[in-house]
């Protein structure tokens, strides 16, 4: 063997373990090599979560018509708060749906490490495939949702005289369930890689996710508070935008500009961004802090 | 051959106590010094990291300038007591955490068995199981359809595939397990004491299986064990450890009985000049403990037709507590012979002394530690002293027709006679 050739071939590593990565460390092409564990940890969660039970995923709509029916007594009957001139029912359907999307994405991503402990102290995978496959499982149970809310928009076509509203607008869900997607996310990663080490945020997190909804266009539209001086509040929240398009995309009646868009599209990838950076810097040694 | 593992350097630090408000002021100091393009300041105090006494520090180093080289192929024992760093390796090793200082390559894929069934989940069906802990193996789904047939046979659960894993035996919950990990097919195999569970016939099973691995597929493999017996019929090479660092690499034998008589000759005895800084808490803490055998000139060995005393003293720092003593009887690979307990008494403050006689023609030849509980109110564990002392029973047969390794963990003399009918 030549000098040369001794010297590629001392070169050639598969895997070399540093103290610390570079700042953006993350290997995209690794995690796709883990797809199919992806997508069992999809399957286990849905799977799992409904085991000896005799409703299954029909409990995923007893939630939102609960929820509806008390937003309907609360904001509807006692408050009075209009409701952009939608039905009242459809109306918190709507809001109910896509927040719980966003919030169990929230919660559950943001739990990654500290539930996962035990498998990760053992075996070595692409961290990020947790709280992605906990993005992806919720897709389902978001879809289940929001088939309750066809049925409700149907219903209310038939027998209400509510008018139907189809046109291109619809291909909105898509983009509106990325950014909802992102967002919890990215918020996610970035919680669940700050309580490795200092469990405060996951006290915090409990509360700050049922506050977060009242501040968020969800029991009201944003257009009630078109005169107020509350708007430009609600609107800094970049929940809201996301919020008011999905009704906009659902039912044709939506507050929102192309800049409030802009900003929560900005907001979602920054998140995403930070998330990432902070994500892959934790999970190398978290088992440490943990 | 090529070397596919090259660890350079390596160390790994730990802080000990709780994560609290002092760990942030920590991070804060630490960010500091980092902005200002310092050192951090809690590398450099860090101590060797030796349990039974008490550091200055709260930072220890538990790998320090860990340097060796694995072959392709090879099949590397890495042995040493409890606390060695064993265990901080392999988890280096299988990237569950990263080193704080220094490098380690690794050539071809890698799968690491600190634990057999990871992520089994017990409402899953055995089928599911074996799909989701092959994949966090590193398997793809399409390489365990091909092996399925294979796993269940290994594991001999085939009736109950279709069964979650929580109403499994907890037999069939290992073996399962462990035929999906046996099925792993990577370059570099990562074994921790996983072998402990299981019955004896699986377990040779296990063995059988992976040291075929190594012969015929030319798979290297790291192997934590503190089964000897095990170390010496599957390793090529043997690592001892001792306080985070490599304290021999060589062949078998040789690392093996260079780790008994190391182990045997450095711990007669242990003793602590004052409370403070013995083991121990608030409720007790440890004087001393010595094995004084009971021989005729103090330079004989110890043989098993002796009579030997543990003596046992401890400051007791509770007045009137109930306490009894609990002492342990270990082999040297960790298994339990047997526990023997001391009557309860009611003591008063201050250093009290036990003495227990492990009488003659009771153990069998070999290497014994003793771990002493120490017991209130025959319930309540108050410390564990685990490890102390250890010494080593030899042979008192001189002449007889067998000259071969006796079997068993005891060697008592029944009455056992035989006559003509």
């Amino acid at each position: 063997m030549n000098d040369q050739s001794m010297q590629a071939d001392r070169e050639h590593w598969d895997l070399v373990i540093k103290p610390k990565n570079s700042l953006f460390a993350l290997n995209l092409k690794e995690v796709w090599r883990y797809k199919d564990l992806l997508l069992l940890f999809v399957k286990r969660d849905f799977v799992a979560q409904y085991k000896q039970t005799v409703l299954g995923p029909v409990w995923n709509l007893v939630q939102p018509i609960l929820t509806t029916a008390i937003f309907l007594l609360l904001f509807g009957r006692i408050a009075n708060i209009p409701t952009d001139g939608i039905d009242p029912i459809p109306f918190y359907l709507s809001g109910i749906t896509i927040w719980n999307y966003f919030s169990v994405c929230l919660t559950n991503t943001s739990n990654t490490f500290v539930l996962n402990a035990s498998i990760f102290g053992k075996v070595y995978f692409p961290r990020l495939v947790i709280p992605l496959s906990v993005v992806l499982s919720n897709i389902i149970r978001f879809g289940i949702q929001f088939f309750l809310l066809l049925i409700a928009i149907v219903f209310y076509h038939f027998f209400k005289g509510a008018p139907l509203y189809i046109s291109f607008s619809w291909v909105l869900i898509i983009p509106v369930v990325g950014l909802m997607a992102g967002l919890g996310l990215g918020l996610g990663i970035i919680i669940s890689s700050l309580t490795t080490k200092y469990r405060d945020f996951t006290v915090l997190m409990t509360f700050v996710i049922q506050l977060a909804m009242y501040v968020t266009p969800i029991a009201y539209p944003l257009s009630f508070l078109a005169a107020t001086k509350y708007k430009n509040l609600i609107s800094l929240n970049p929940m809201s935008p996301v919020v008011e398009l999905f009704r906009y995309a659902v039912f044709g009646k939506g507050t929102f500009t192309t800049g409030s868009i802009l900003y929560s599209v900005i907001f979602t990838v920054l998140s995403l961004f930070i998330g990432l950076v902070i994500f892959t810097k934790v999970e190398k040694s978290f088992m440490d802090t943990v | 051959m090529n070397t596919v593992i090259k660890v350079e350097n390596l160390s790994k630090q730990y802080r000990l106590g709780e994560v609290s408000t002092g760990a942030l002021s920590h991070d804060i100091n630490r960010w500091w010094h980092k902005m200002r393009g310092k050192e951090d300041p809690y590398l450099r105090i860090g101590e060797d990291n030796d349990r039974t006494t008490k550091g200055e520090s709260d930072y220890v180093w538990a790998l320090k300038n860990v340097d060796f080289e694995v072959r392709q192929g090879e099949v590397m024992g890495i042995i040493g007591r409890n606390g060695a760093g064993k265990s901080t390796l392999l988890k280096i090793l299988s990237r569950t955490t990263s080193p704080t200082k220094g490098e380690l390559k690794i050539r071809g894929r890698v799968a690491s068995l600190l634990e057999v069934g990871t992520g089994f989940h017990p409402e899953l069906t055995g089928r599911d199981n074996v799909f989701l802990n092959g994949t966090i193996m590193g398997m793809t789904r399409k390489e365990i359809m091909q092996k399925f047939d294979a796993i269940v046979d290994f594991a001999g659960v085939e009736r109950y595939i279709d069964t979650p894993v929580k109403r499994y035996s907890s037999g069939m919950y290992v073996r399962l397990a462990f035929a999906v990990a046996a099925h792993l097919e990577p370059e570099i195999l990562i074994v921790d004491e996983v072998l402990a569970v299981g019955d004896a016939e699986f377990q040779k099973k296990c063995l059988g299986k992976m040291s075929e691995v190594s012969e015929k597929d030319g798979r290297t493999i790291l192997f934590v064990s503190h089964n000897m017996t095990a170390v010496k019929n599957l390793c090529s090479t043997v690592m001892y450890m001792t306080n985070g660092s490599v304290h021999e690499i060589g062949p078998t034998n040789q690392v093996i009985n260079s780790y008994l008589s190391h182990y045997v000759n450095s711990s007669l005895f242990q003793e602590y000049e004052n409370s403070e800084e013995a083991p121990g808490n608030q409720f007790v803490s440890v004087k001393k403990i010595e094995i004084v055998p009971k021989l005729k000139n103090e330079t004989d060995p110890i043989t098993i037709d002796k009579d030997v005393d543990i003596e046992f003293e401890f400051w007791n720092k509770v007045n009137g507590a109930t306490l009894n003593l609990s002492l342990g009887i270990y082999t040297i690979a960790d298994e339990h012979v047997c526990q023997v307990v001391s009557n309860p008494a009611i003591l008063p403050k201050g250093l009290c002394k036990s003495v227990c006689r492990i009488p003659a023609n009771f153990l069998n030849d070999g290497i014994y530690k003793i771990t002493i509980l120490i017991v209130q109110d025959q319930s309540k564990v108050l410390f564990e002293f685990s490890d102390t002392v250890s010494f080593e029973m030899h042979e008192s047969r001189e002449a007889s027709g067998w000259h071969g390794k006796w079997p068993g963990f005891v060697r008592p003399q029944f009455n056992f006679n035989l006559a003509k009918f």
